[in-house]
């Protein structure tokens, strides 16, 4: 137990008291970040019923071959971030050094092939804008929904990347200990990022092909 | 942690030194991870956007005392209520007393010696600080015209104003809301003191309770609402846009989900704050605590469920307003146990009207009138006639400023000896007190008036009949400038030459009021316990004083 010397900090009394704190603190965040996918998601909901032919025709050219693979990639970074967890709350350092590194690095897969994905979207002129080659007016609208709520997951992806990678680095350098309470919020935050795009996958990709 | 074990006081010498002798440069301010300080910073930062929004309603009321303008172009008038709008709502209401009293209360009220995430509450000040000033130099430098509403499709079609950045800058003060609503339930769920149980938390604890929870769960729609506005404007998502189909009144939807609970933000703080205040002044416990905890949880959750009340003519179907209108009615009777509970705990009480208690009774007053004005609004033929008249405008003033700031200025006078360990004089204090009480109505009651005879809101022009309450309200905010600045004058001026107050001078049974003041920097020289129910002042019916006197006396050094 010497290796949590150091963990923690101000003010909790224990290191158990404070990676339960830890863990409610990220809970609370993340109840917050539903409410503000909520409101994206409701108004996909709301246009979509108004608009059911609309978005059917524009759903169906969402690149399901790009969105499949990404949600392969995601899920299983989720699962190496939870092996990640347990080895760091058993004190297995190297063992969470080599998961987090990999969960950083499936991550990184995810946002390259968002990116070309992009890259044919916008080949096609999926964006809307003079040039959108869809109609009625209201598939532009499910386009709009398809780069706003990619674009918000995307940044909240990029946001744990950086995260995990720092965490990883001053676990590396032994800056803090692994068993401290900084990977109940790391892990925590990974898979709520995870869960959006599983709810986003079949409101984008699954849309048109129902 | 060692120390809790010590069978004896610490020597006098080892725990004088208070927060404020931790560190005197401005860096170790601008680093510090200590929630008074924090709490300090905040309330510094809050006071200058509070008089540059005080400064621009200042010239529009000016500007209002003639019906066809004095010195504005319409232009200007517009980006200059646009600026008081999203100053006072944003960078002052909401923020105000939990980041400042809250900040700095809510640990030491419970027993804490920190808040749950030291540094987080610094990030959260930074957060705060960073976009209030960039949206309030974006608001003076180009300006924005829209209103702090935002409404599109002007915001994101028409206006040629800097609607972006300032969206952008509110965003960003939106997450230090939340950092800061997250940090106050971490640590009210996880650092209470032993003995510290849910039913004997001060009711102020639990206004911060519920207001994180509002913070928590309403601002993250702002935030998404805004991004949708950018999105549209920056991007060109057609997200808000008729001709692809979009409904501009969504936004309303989402804007008013959070901005209805926004009111909630502001209020439930300040029914915090004047609790504390009417049982210290009183020397009465809080007449019937579990129903003022279970009216805040109520207050927090059904007013989620009522923000429809701001489109009654936005086209929503019927059925809809009258169950917004319904819920809305609802949301009145939890504020109404909290005015009779109020009232109950004054009922032979041993009323001492020091400054504290001037203010927190003028927020009962104005608290009754901007509620009572409430339920005509939420009545729907009422609010269909009142629409965006000055009828609106004083009734949310009322309630949000004169409530809320009441209360905040109730909070400062009461914990004034505690964060600074100084006392300010009572008889100006006093006497700011009562002048802002008749500024506000001075300043509101012709807006009510005016309202209800048709004068609508945000008009630059407007009849000559309406000229005479406008000239009164005008008047009234002269009077309530006057008020505004005479606390920075005198309690100023109390830092330099204000007597020592001593540990506990209003001889309140508060947990804050049981350690030095100024605090020492872990908040209290050993860890409390907490063995009795607060507001444990005298039994029920009986007083035991003898003279309002005795609570200015300086206590002795408390343990």
């Amino acid at each position: 137990m010497s290796d949590t010397a150091g963990a923690l900090q101000h003010p909790w009394p224990d290191l158990r008291m404070q990676r339960a704190g830890v863990g409610l603190g990220m809970w609370m965040f993340l109840a917050s970040e539903v409410l503000f996918f909520g409101g994206l998601m409701v108004s996909y909901a709301v246009y979509r019923s108004f608009n059911e032919d609309a978005f059917r025709i524009a759903g169906a050219h969402a690149q399901i071959v790009y969105g499949s693979i990404n949600t392969v990639i995601l899920l299983t970074s989720s699962f190496t971030m939870t092996v990640a967890l347990r080895a760091a709350t058993a004190n297995v350092r190297q063992a969470t050094l080599l998961f987090l590194g990999i969960t950083a690095a499936l991550g990184i897969a995810f946002l390259v092939c968002k990116g070309l994905e992009y890259r044919e979207d916008l080949k096609e002129h999926l964006f809307p804008g003079p040039q959108f080659p869809l109609s009625p007016p209201a598939t532009a609208m499910f386009w709009g929904f398809y780069w706003a709520m990619t674009g918000i997951h995307a940044v909240h992806l990029t946001a744990g990347i950086a995260v995990v990678l720092v965490v990883w680095t001053l676990f590396k350098r032994r800056v803090i200990p692994v068993q401290g309470s900084t990977m109940e919020g790391v892990a925590i935050y990974w898979h709520f990022v995870d869960s959006v795009w599983i709810v986003l996958f079949p409101l984008l990709y699954l849309a048109g092909r129902s | 942690m060692t120390d809790a074990a010590l069978p004896f006081v610490p020597p006098l010498d080892i725990w004088r030194g208070s927060y404020l002798d931790e560190g005197h440069t401005i860096a170790s301010w601008l680093t510090t991870t200590d929630h008074k300080r924090i709490a300090i910073l905040y309330a510094l930062s809050i006071t200058v956007f509070f008089f540059i929004g005080g400064v621009a309603i200042g010239l529009v009321r000016l500007e209002l005392i003639s019906p066809t303008g004095l010195f504005l172009t319409s232009d200007e008038y517009n980006r200059l209520f646009t600026i008081h709008g999203i100053i006072m709502v944003w960078f002052f209401l909401v923020p105000s007393i939990p980041a400042t009293l809250g900040n700095f209360l809510l640990p030491m009220m419970i027993g804490a010696p920190d808040v749950a995430f030291p540094r987080l509450n610094l990030l959260s000040w930074y957060l705060y600080v960073g976009g209030a000033a960039f949206t309030v130099y974006v608001l003076l430098s180009g300006g924005v015209d829209t209103g702090w509403t935002f409404y599109p499709p002007f915001s994101s079609e028409y206006s040629h104003s800097n609607v972006i950045p300032a969206a952008v800058g509110v965003f960003i003060v939106g997450f230090s809301s939340i950092a800061t609503g997250v940090n106050f339930l971490a640590t009210i769920h996880m650092l209470r003191a032993p003995g510290m149980t849910w039913l004997r938390l001060p009711l102020f604890v639990w206004s911060m309770y519920t207001v994180s929870v509002v913070m928590v769960l309403a601002t993250p729609v702002l935030a998404m609402s805004l991004l949708l506005i950018v999105a549209e404007r920056f991007f060109g998502l057609p997200i808000f846009d008729p001709s692809a189909g979009g409904d501009p009144i969504l936004f309303q939807h989402l804007f008013w989900f959070y901005s209805h609970p926004a009111v909630y933000i502001m209020i439930l703080p300040a029914m915090g704050v004047v609790s504390e205040v009417f049982a210290c002044f009183a020397r009465r416990r809080v007449f019937g605590y579990a129903f003022m905890v279970f009216a805040m949880l109520m207050i927090a959750v059904v007013g989620f469920m009522v923000w429809g009340h701001h489109m009654f003519v936005a086209g929503q179907s019927p059925v809809a307003d009258l169950i917004f209108s319904f819920l809305s009615f609802i949301v009145a009777v939890p504020s109404a146990i909290k005015v009779f509970n109020w009232t109950a705990t004054l009922y032979r009480g041993h009323i001492g009207f020091e400054a504290p208690m001037i203010y927190a009774l003028g927020f009962l007053g104005l608290f009754t009138i901007g509620g009572l004005t409430g339920l005509f609004l939420a009545s729907v033929p009422i609010d269909i006639a009142t629409t965006d008249t000055y009828f609106v405008v004083a009734h949310f003033h009322t309630i949000m400023v004169g409530g809320t700031v009441s209360a905040f200025m109730a909070g400062i006078h009461y914990w004034w000896p505690k964060v600074t360990g100084k006392l300010y004089n009572e008889f100006w204090a006093q006497f700011a007190a009562i002048t802002m009480f008749l500024g506000f109505n001075v300043t509101f009651l012709p807006q009510f008036v005016m309202g209800w005879l048709g004068m609508p809101r945000r008009y630059h022009y407007y009849p000559d009949v309406f000229q005479i309450w406008h000239v009164l309200s005008s008047g009234g905010a002269l009077i309530l400038a006057a008020a505004y600045l005479m606390p920075l004058v005198y309690l100023t001026w109390s830092l330099f030459y204000g007597q020592d107050a001593g540990a506990n001078p209003w001889r309140s049974t508060g947990l804050e009021w049981q350690t030095p003041s100024p605090p020492p920097k872990t908040n209290f020289v050993r860890p409390p316990r907490v063995d009795a129910d607060p507001y444990e002042y005298h039994d029920f019916g009986r007083t035991e004083e003898t003279g309002g006197e005795a609570r200015a006396r300086p206590q002795g050094e408390a343990t």
